[in-house]
């Protein structure tokens, strides 16, 4: 019987175990089903990441290691090489591992299993279907782990994170990556990635395009790329064929929720991921969730401080701390797409409330506001918002105890 | 010389040589691509229909009804994913709902066993979620729903265990009548044997072209369809038709044997090998099948694909013979269903017309396939115990384990590509379409077949995935 | 007057480098932007990322990348000697794979342990 069990050995669970442990947990064991601990960050091998936490421009995996050395002289045991294939309400946890089948159980369970990227299937992509359509984090794999090329020619449809860092490493690696296209009027990357991984190479980005045809019957030969009109329907008419041996997808990330749908927990169709309190539990009392199963994050260092606050909770819960009770829900406003949390313990001790949201569209001078059914609680400025940078708020939960319902909404600031 | 060679793998293919491979007869199968069913068997609705829509009295009519029976006995016994689920066909007009009784009439008189035709109060209650403007629907409780790839994969493994040898990679270039033989050349390869069958699926009509005079013409039809997640797997419980017109079956909505729910076909004239999709006609497939089941949700979609129908000018299928050239061509839908009905009818007519059949004293006729998923915990912990494969899962979407696709890889057909394990095995079949697996079952292909990475293809033969760094 | 979007970190703050006034950079929310707005119109540079083959390690690759930023126009050059080493395991991170990469004073190192 173990205090806590943390799904995934990746910088989300990495950081929730720690946290668990500086706060009096010891008996803790990860359940990671690689070979070796730091999730995806393994594969992440370009610099960036650290900033917020360390001050410093780490790699991924040298991110991944700094929490790896804390965890070194603890108590937290790691399973490797461990699959969970299973998760009951009642915190049983069945796992499958070469040395033997086994069922684990725990006191607190935080989830932690990150994201997959979306597909062609989810896009719809017509065509044929030969090889050499990959998702970006695939290509990554392949080059940065096992040092295999995609292909040579190549087109990134999506400009994602990972796939503007792709299409610059595909580039120092000698590919030649043709364009990079994306569906909507903005990126859904960086900026800093827009400028280091396209503009330092030449690489077009072509913004309300997408690839409305894939070539080839054994291997991809060419996608057909076309303009889309404000509903994002191709216009007939703005086709460009490129020729090229290699299509990279980079259209988004779904947060891995098998286990949590499995387990019966409830879930935000919003996000992908599970509801949560301000403490990252779940609707199943004392199971946390956290990282980007929760929701996708833009940045290592949030995940690592989302996480962290889950660890903490999930000690808290562990020696005794239960909540329940109602809550106040947190709900979408005006070019809100999703919080999270999503909902608030009435019987929270926390001081303060951290609230994660991204907004629909690109906003210069603007503002977030909070409000409830008496009106508004609290607003913040903002210099600029777009969809692909997520929000951070934090407001003093005494302004908030008092509420039915909350709802964050984004606003044009109004001129002077 | 062989006794026999079969030209094509793809079910028909597959169910013939199962059946010849219970004699003691040589057999070859010669197929051109580098896998089993690598045509209509693998890109269809993966439906044993039950039976009531040819017109009794033709070859198809006998043949499905024989077959739909007759599958279902194959599936349990070789461990083919099989469900017996029943169908509905929905009627939105009166004037459908007069198609139904036809269909229920000729349903009656080719032998369907248990059709009913339900109000929309008894239609609704076994199927909630089918449309608030649905007249009545005509159920057949012996439909089924298949793996189609594997059920060829398990009839044409079957076979090799009793002896029959395959070919991949040989595309038939002249077939040669020869004194008392055929003479079979394929590339620089040339097979001899006494008597040829045609079970070349879209390809049959070229070979027939090959041996005997033009009789008939090729007219392949493409079918596209939708795959949606396992989220969507429950949103039917039985095969949900619409009315038949002169173009075919028209869409339906199905559940899979794994899970997902299946949506389509269309059916457009096509090129042999056009397999490509289409966003106006992938359109039309949605709408369509909304008008059966408005709650279906394609933003659940993991994957669109096509398939080609061997379509042919002739109504029915064709099956004869012409001096040791036997041929079971036209297989269009209802292929599958009839396909172990074909088998038997095809073996007949060769023993009618002088092939000698003597029966095997040992017929293998069982297969074993462990799903590891499938398994209780107890028999979990007990096969990883036996085999730390099984262990090491690979496909976190399909919880398939390294165990499961070594075996795979060692089975008397091997896969050499990332789709024949994915066909096989189910890895990379769900939701995250191989982007966490693909890597992985490359690796292990590369190992266990002692193949360089860039060697292991995708599918078919130059579909190559990753090329070697520059160095 | 030259607008540039601040790579320093993830932010992305808009800058505006003057170059008539000796660089002065306006638009930066931290020293960062200050130091990259004057750069990238001076001498722009980048750290380089990539991968070199290891034996005897958890992977056939092993991550490297230059410790400090290097001329953007050297990171082909740069690459072409990446490629063509070989390290044997074990490494730790931090550990120089290769010393001052063309003459820049800037050493590659090794971004994990392997």
């Amino acid at each position: 019987m173990y205090e806590l069990a943390v799904i995934g050995g990746g910088p989300a669970g990495l950081a929730a175990a720690y946290s668990a442990y500086t706060n009096g947990v010891k008996k803790i064991v990860i359940l990671e089903r690689d070979k070796e601990l730091g999730g995806i960050l393994n594969q992440c091998i370009h610099n960036g990441f650290g900033l917020h936490r360390f001050k410093e421009e780490l790699s991924g995996p040298e991110y991944a290691h700094r929490f790896i050395d804390m965890l070194k002289d603890t108590s937290v045991e790691v399973r490797l090489d461990t699959m969970v294939i299973d998760i009951t309400p009642e915190k049983k946890i069945y796992t499958d591992n070469p040395s033997g089948y086994d069922v684990i159980e725990a006191e607190s369970i935080v989830l932690a299993m990150g994201c997959r990227e979306r597909t062609r299937g989810a896009i719809s992509i017509p065509g044929t279907r030969p090889s050499g359509v990959f998702t970006a984090g695939a290509a990554q794999r392949y080059l940065n782990m096992e040092g295999l090329m995609a292909g040579s020619r190549v087109v990134i449809l999506g400009s994602g994170d990972i796939g503007l860092i792709m299409a610059r490493r595909l580039t120092l690696e000698g590919a030649k990556v043709l364009a990079c296209v994306e569906l909507m009027p903005y990126s859904g990357g960086l900026t800093r990635n827009i400028v280091q991984c396209l503009h330092d190479f030449d690489i077009p980005l072509y913004l309300s395009h997408t690839v409305t045809e894939v070539r080839g019957d054994k291997r991809l030969t060419g996608v057909t790329v076309a303009k889309v009109d404000e509903n994002r329907r191709p216009i007939p008419g703005t086709e460009m064929d490129f020729d090229c041996d290699t299509l990279l997808l980079s259209v988004g990330l779904i947060p891995e929720n098998e286990l949590t749908r499995a387990a019966g927990i409830e879930m935000d169709p919003r996000t992908n991921g599970a509801y949560v309190f301000e403490n990252m539990e779940t609707s199943i009392p004392g199971v946390f969730a956290c990282g980007n199963a929760v929701h996708v994050h833009d940045l290592v260092d949030f995940v690592s401080d989302e996480s962290s606050r889950a660890g903490v909770a999930a000690a808290a819960y562990i020696k005794g701390e239960k909540h329940g009770g109602d809550a106040i829900p947190f709900k979408n406003g005006s070019c809100v797409t999703y919080t999270v949390p999503q909902k608030l313990h009435k019987n929270t001790t926390a001081e303060k409330t951290d609230v994660f949201f991204r907004v629909n569209k690109v906003f210069s001078k603007s503002r977030i506001v909070v409000s409830d059914e008496n009106g508004v609680i609290a607003s913040f400025n903002r210099p600029f918002m777009a969809p692909g940078e997520m929000q951070h708020i934090i407001i003093p939960t005494n302004k908030l105890k008092g509420s039915e319902s909350i709802t964050i909404s984004a606003e044009e600031a109004t001129q002077q | 010389m062989y006794d026999v060679s079969i030209i094509g793998c793809g079910i028909i293919g597959s169910a013939i040589a199962y059946e010849l491979s219970k004699y003691k007869l040589s057999t070859v199968i010669i197929e051109k691509e580098n896998d089993v069913a690598m045509g209509a068997t693998r890109a269809n609705s993966a439906i044993i229909h039950a039976g009531y829509d040819p017109l009794p009295g033709t070859l198809m009519a006998k043949l499905n009804v024989r077959g739909n029976a007759l599958c279902k006995e194959l599936c349990e016994k070789l461990a083919v994913p099989y469900a017996q689920i029943g169908s509905l066909v929905l009627a939105f007009s009166d004037e459908e709902v007069d198609t139904l009784n036809e269909l229920y009439d000729r349903g009656v008189k080719n032998g369907v066993p248990g059709m009913k035709i339900l109000s929309y109060d008894e239609a609704k209650a076994i199927e909630p979620n089918i449309a608030d403007n649905v007249k009545a629907a005509l159920y057949a409780p012996s439909a089924g729903i298949v793996n189609p790839w594997e059920f060829a994969l398990a009839l044409a493994e079957t076979a090799v265990r009793n002896g029959t040898e395959i070919m991949f990679n040989s595309p038939v270039e002249s077939v040669n009548k020869k004194d008392g033989y055929y003479e079979i050349v394929c590339g620089d390869k040339t097979v001899t044997s006494k008597y040829v069958v045609n079970a070349a699926g879209v390809g049959a009509l070229a070979i027939r072209d090959m041996v005997l005079p033009h009789s008939y013409d090729s007219l392949p039809s493409k079918g596209e369809y939708y795959l949606l997640d396992k989220s969507e797997g429950d949103r039917v419980s039985h095969v949900i038709f619409q009315c038949p017109t002169a173009s075919g079956k028209g869409v339906l909505i199905a559940p899979t044997v794994h899970g997902n729910l299946i949506v389509g076909p269309n059916s457009v004239s096509c090129e042999e090998g056009d397999t490509s999709t289409s966003a106006d006609d992938l359109a039309f497939v949605r709408n369509s099948a909304l008008k059966s089941v408005p709650s279906t949700n394609f933003r659940a979609n993991i994957r669109n694909f096509a398939g080609v129908r061997p379509n042919t000018s002739s109504n029915d299928y064709v099956i004869d013979c012409d001096d040791g050239f036997f041929e079971a061509a036209a297989i269009k839908s209802p292929g599958l269903a009839s396909a172990p009905a074909i088998a038997e009818y095809v073996v007949d007519m060769m023993k009618q017309n002088g092939v000698e059949l003597i029966e095997k004293d040992s017929f293998i006729d069982t297969r074993k396939h462990v799903r590891f998923k499938e398994l209780s915990h107890e028999e979990r912990e007990k096969i990883v115990k036996e085999d730390p494969l099984f262990g090491r899962v690979i496909c976190r979407c399909e919880t398939v384990t390294e165990g499961e696709i070594v075996e795979a890889i060692k089975a008397p057909i091997t896969p050499y590509t990332v789709d024949g394990i994915k066909r096989r095995c189910g890895a990379g079949l769900g939701r995250c379409q191989s982007g966490f697996c693909g890597p992985r079952v490359l690796e292990i292909l590369s190992r266990e077949l002692g193949l360089p990475p860039e060697k292991i293809e995708k599918d078919k033969t130059g579909s190559y995935i990753v090329k070697k760094r520059r160095t | 007057m030259t607008e540039l979007t601040c790579i320093g970190c993830p932010m992305g703050c808009r800058l505006t480098v003057d170059e008539e006034n000796d660089y002065a950079v306006t638009g930066n929310s931290c020293k960062r932007g200050e130091i990259y707005g004057k750069n990238e119109l001076k001498n722009p540079t980048r750290v380089l990322t990539s991968t070199v083959a290891i034996t005897g390690g958890i992977h056939d690759r092993c991550p490297v990348r230059t410790k400090d930023a290097i001329p953007k126009g050297k990171l082909f050059d740069a690459m072409e000697i990446i490629k063509k080493t070989e390290i044997q395991s074990p490494v730790k991170c931090g550990q120089v794979i290769i010393e001052n990469i063309l003459d820049t004073g800037i050493d590659v190192i090794a971004s994990r342990d392997m």
